[in-house]
């Protein structure tokens, strides 16, 4: 390619003959640049400064290809997200422990997930990192995980290098997790797919075959190929019996052996009475040959349970690629300067540097610095709390607003984290055992069944001859296989798992889908757990009302824009909105958990928690000091601003709901739910945010710790049991993973930790309680539709039943007829389910 | 007719040989990503070798 002519330049906005008033466009990712950054007659324009480093890393290394080829294939294009790291922790030992692999021939070998990734040109330009980072042997990636396997030389190239070259390309790596379960997982899909294909090409052989011995019975058949034939189709019949179709029966006979039921035993019966009787016929040389429709029965039901197997193995990949993406490394210091480490190789008594906005990795006391953490996600605590030196803190909080120093006193297991961590797995077993519907029908399946084949078996007996018995018998047998069941429910299942996934949300197991979707008020009811912080509420403060002055709304913006706290914030944003101009300060000083103080053309101003300013003021006159009780006994958050030691404004801030609780938590109750709500947040707050829920005070629960929210979860469960109410828990925080694990159905919410992710059912990636209400209606529609399959299957059966035992229907029609029936549950299941998307179903709610 | 005593086995054998196939590609990991080689034919550079081919042409 010729460097002079960048292929980027046409594009970008100073081109001559452009429009001179369309927006200039950023030469990299393609968003508008913004005004003030626009370079007048440069060739390239860029939006940011990542973008530029990018670009100049691009073009630096030769690889302007990269342009051309996302011009060709990319829909939409993305800023870069390149955060200029360095990634020396990735050099560290204990991250090679955790996440490198040594090749045969002495390389290493590394699975990175990126940030950014999108189309083509990215698989390009990833894998061209042979070429622009020596050391490099070959680099990997796959689109559909954002994943790289990329090889390397740790003689020529630390693995830092790598990361840091990939950085600046845009693409921000982090190291995949969970890739060991991953390969077994692979390791399953790959031999549930070869499963398939034999069975695909066995049924396929075994149908040609059937199709000359059908054309024979009409047009004549010389009898030795007609032998020939059915010999050939036997053989094939019972390879796809005991190969691929082993696994029908294995499940069957430990369902047998547990005592239970599930679909697979009826399918069973039919394959070896089928199977019985062909090897029967053909050595005898009379009667028919099942083994075509054999074949085709045990294909058809492996492709239903390969697709919903796919779809639950996708949700999973997702959501365990946004575990990837929670930072596992932290400074340590190491002889007095911060070093970046894996937390891996953490260890009592190291010191730590903990950024504003960072998570904190391990729990240790406080030694320099003073901030504000928020510990939401660990207690479901709607505030932060402020922290000085001697003040404990623990992982997982998030530190909010000044740099802090920590020595570490626990790590691992041993933190707050890890004992909630083995709080989930006792969740998970306490979990109770999900008995699918189509399996719940398949006991009864199987005694009618059974009866009816022995009554059937015995009546022609008396009336005709064992033969005609036999015959009529298998027909039966054959046709009353609930293949349709079995195949339709699956796909039902993976069409659902897709539609969700669609519109946001993560659904690991089916079963789940269905328990949620069989809550239909009158005989079965539904208890809906909540945690407020986060999944009834935004999680964020709102200033509900402002009391005194609205003309010093623009001191307070200025005395809050600086601070991290959610407080600040939400005071800044409100009177943003409120138009209030800018004013001038000296001497700011913060006061960590109390609140901010500064020099103004008014003199002296304070603005912070109520208490801290009364006590530093004179006694506010009567109405403000009746909004500060009030707000208080409300439950509200309350600051106050004062000005010249007299509080002249007062602020009541409050945890908002969302927008569209209320309307969706009482369609929810008409639904047949019961709302309730387990939170770790103070009670007047929990009071407060309910309050327009209408959730009487016995379902509200405060202050609750996550072994409280586990032990409520499974007193709940345990009465679930006997059709009482299906118990369904959603929440955020690690608080509710232990809870989540437990309850017949966990929901993570948007936005939730990371151990919620992985502990619960279902992620619903959207915000707001709508998403609950449209998962619940999609499971309600899902289980609508499996339902109704099965009635048309029954229908089928019981019709053709009825038929085989007078002897009406040869075993040939039955063959013929068993596919019809599949496709037509086939149909209805597509049809039942290609409705509206599970977004648009949101968007009504809200 | 009789040609049918050999040409059902040799179908047979040739249906068994595809299953073969099959089975090591699937073994081989072919069918894991079948998102990304679709658009690996669009780049028409030379193979890469390692760090030595230097500018693309």
């Amino acid at each position: 390619m010729n460097p002079t002519a960048s292929p980027a330049a046409g594009r970008s906005g100073h081109d001559p003959h452009a429009d001179p008033t369309a927006p200039v466009l950023c030469t990299h990712c393609g968003l508008v640049v913004p005004e003030k950054l626009v370079e007048a007659g440069a060739g390239n324009q860029f939006c940011c400064g990542g973008c530029r480093v990018a670009y100049d890393t691009i073009t630096g290394c030769g690889l302007e290809s990269y342009y051309e080829l996302r011009d060709r294939s990319a829909k939409d294009r993305r800023a870069a997200t390149g955060a200029g790291q360095k990634y020396a922790a990735y050099d560290a030992e204990a991250f090679a422990e955790a996440h490198v692999q040594q090749t045969a021939s002495g390389l290493r070998c590394v699975e990175l997930r990126l940030e950014g990734v999108h189309c083509a040109a990215c698989v390009w330009l990833i894998e061209s990192l042979p070429r622009v980072s020596p050391g490099v042997v070959e680099a990997r990636l796959s689109l559909a995980t954002s994943s790289a396997r990329v090889v390397w030389d740790p003689e020529q190239t630390p693995l830092s290098s790598i990361a840091s070259r990939l950085d600046s390309l845009g693409y921000r790596p982090h190291p995949a997790r969970g890739t060991t379960t991953r390969d077994l997982r692979l390791a399953a899909e790959r031999s549930r797919l070869i499963r398939m294909a034999i069975a695909g090409a066995l049924a396929g052989n075994n149908m040609l075959i059937a199709l000359a011995l059908h054309a024979g019975v009409f047009n004549g058949i010389e009898p030795r190929f007609a032998e020939l034939f059915r010999w050939v189709s036997m053989v094939i019949g019972w390879v796809s019996l005991l190969w691929p179709g082993r696994h029908f029966f294995r499940s069957a006979w430990a369902a047998v052996r547990t005592g239970t039921a599930n679909l697979d035993l009826p399918i069973s019966l039919a394959l070896g009475a089928g199977a019985a009787v062909g090897t029967l016929n053909v050595l005898t040389g009379r009667g028919d040959v099942y083994f075509d429709s054999l074949s085709v029965l045990v294909f058809l039901l492996l492709v239903g349970r390969f697709l919903q197997a796919r779809q639950q193995r996708w949700a999973e990949d997702s959501i365990s690629q946004m575990l990837s993406l929670t930072p596992d490394t932290c400074r340590v210091f190491r002889n007095g300067q911060p070093v970046e480490e894996p937390i891996e190789a953490l260890a009592e008594d190291d010191e730590l540097e903990v950024r504003a906005g960072e998570l904190i990795p391990a729990d240790g006391r406080v030694v320099g610095g003073a901030s504000a953490v928020d510990r939401s996600l660990l207690t479901g605590e709607s505030l932060p709390c402020p922290v000085a030196a001697g003040d404990d803190v623990t992982a997982g909080a998030q530190n909010l607003s000044a740099t802090l120093r920590v020595r570490v006193n626990k790590v691992g297991a041993d933190t707050r984290v890890g004992q909630l961590m083995r709080l989930v797995e006792e969740g998970l077993q306490a979990k109770p055992e999900i008995v699918q519907f189509a399996d719940r029908v398949a006991g009864w399946f199987v005694v009618v069944l059974v009866s009816l084949a022995v009554v059937n078996f015995a009546v022609w007996c008396a009336a005709a001859s064992v033969t005609g018995a036999l015959d009529s018998t298998v027909a039966l047998l054959i046709v009353a296989c609930p293949c349709a069941l079995g195949l339709a429910t699956p796909l039902t299942m993976a069409i659902a798992i897709g539609r969700a996934a669609r519109g946001g949300a993560l659904v690991k197991s089916a079963a789940a889908l269905e328990t949620l979707g069989a809550v239909r008020g009158d005989k079965r009811r539904g208890r809906m757990l909540w945690d407020k912080t986060g999944t009834l509420t935004v999680g964020r403060l709102r200033v509900v009302q402002w009391h005194g002055e609205p003309e010093l709304k623009g001191l307070a913006i200025a005395l809050e824009r600086e601070s991290n706290h959610p407080v600040a914030k939400s005071i800044t944003a409100h009177c943003g909105a409120e138009g209030a101009g800018e004013e001038p300060l000296d001497r700011r000083v913060e006061h960590h958990g109390y609140g901010v103080e500064a020099e103004s053309r008014h003199g002296a101003v304070l603005l912070g928690s109520a208490a801290w300013v009364a006590e530093c003021c004179a006694a506010p006159d009567q109405r403000l000091a009746e909004a500060i009780d009030e707000g208080r006994l409300r439950g509200h958050t309350v600051v106050a601003l004062a000005v010249n030691g007299r509080i002249a404004s007062v602020v009541w801030l409050s945890d908002e709901l969302h927008a569209d609780a209320t309307a969706a938590v009482s369609q929810l109750r008409a639904m047949g739910w019961a709302p309730e709500v387990l939170s770790g947040d103070a009670q007047g707050a929990v009071a407060a945010a309910t309050e327009q829920l209408s959730i009487p005070s016995d379902a509200i629960r405060s202050e609750m710790t996550p072994e409280a929210k586990l032990e409520y979860v499974r007193r709940a469960s345990a009465t679930s049991g006997d059709g009482q109410a299906t118990v369904v828990m959603i929440g955020d925080g690690v608080n509710d993973a232990a809870a989540l694990a437990a309850a017949d159905v966990g929901i993570a919410v948007s936005g939730g930790a990371e151990a919620a992710l992985a502990s619960a059912d279902i992620y619903a990636g959207k915000p707001g309680v709508g998403a609950i209400l449209a998962l619940v209606k999609l499971a309600r529609q899902t289980l609508g539709v499996t339902r109704r399959n099965l009635g048309i299957s029954l229908v089928y059966n019981a019709t053709f039943a009825a038929l085989a035992c007078s002897g009406l229907i040869t075993p040939l029609v039955a063959a013929v007829i068993m596919p019809i029936s599949s496709a037509t549950v086939l149909a209805s299941a597509v049809h039942g389910l290609s409705g509206r998307s599970l977004e648009e179903t949101a968007r009504e709610v809200a | 007719m009789s040609v049918l005593y050999i040409m059902a086995p040799a179908a047979l054998v040739l249906a068994g040989v595809a299953i073969a196939a099959f089975i090591w590609a699937a073994r081989d990991g072919q069918f894991d990503d079948v998102d990304t080689p679709q658009h690996r034919a669009l780049f028409d550079d030379a193979p890469i070798e390692n760090g030595d081919d230097g500018e693309p042409k």
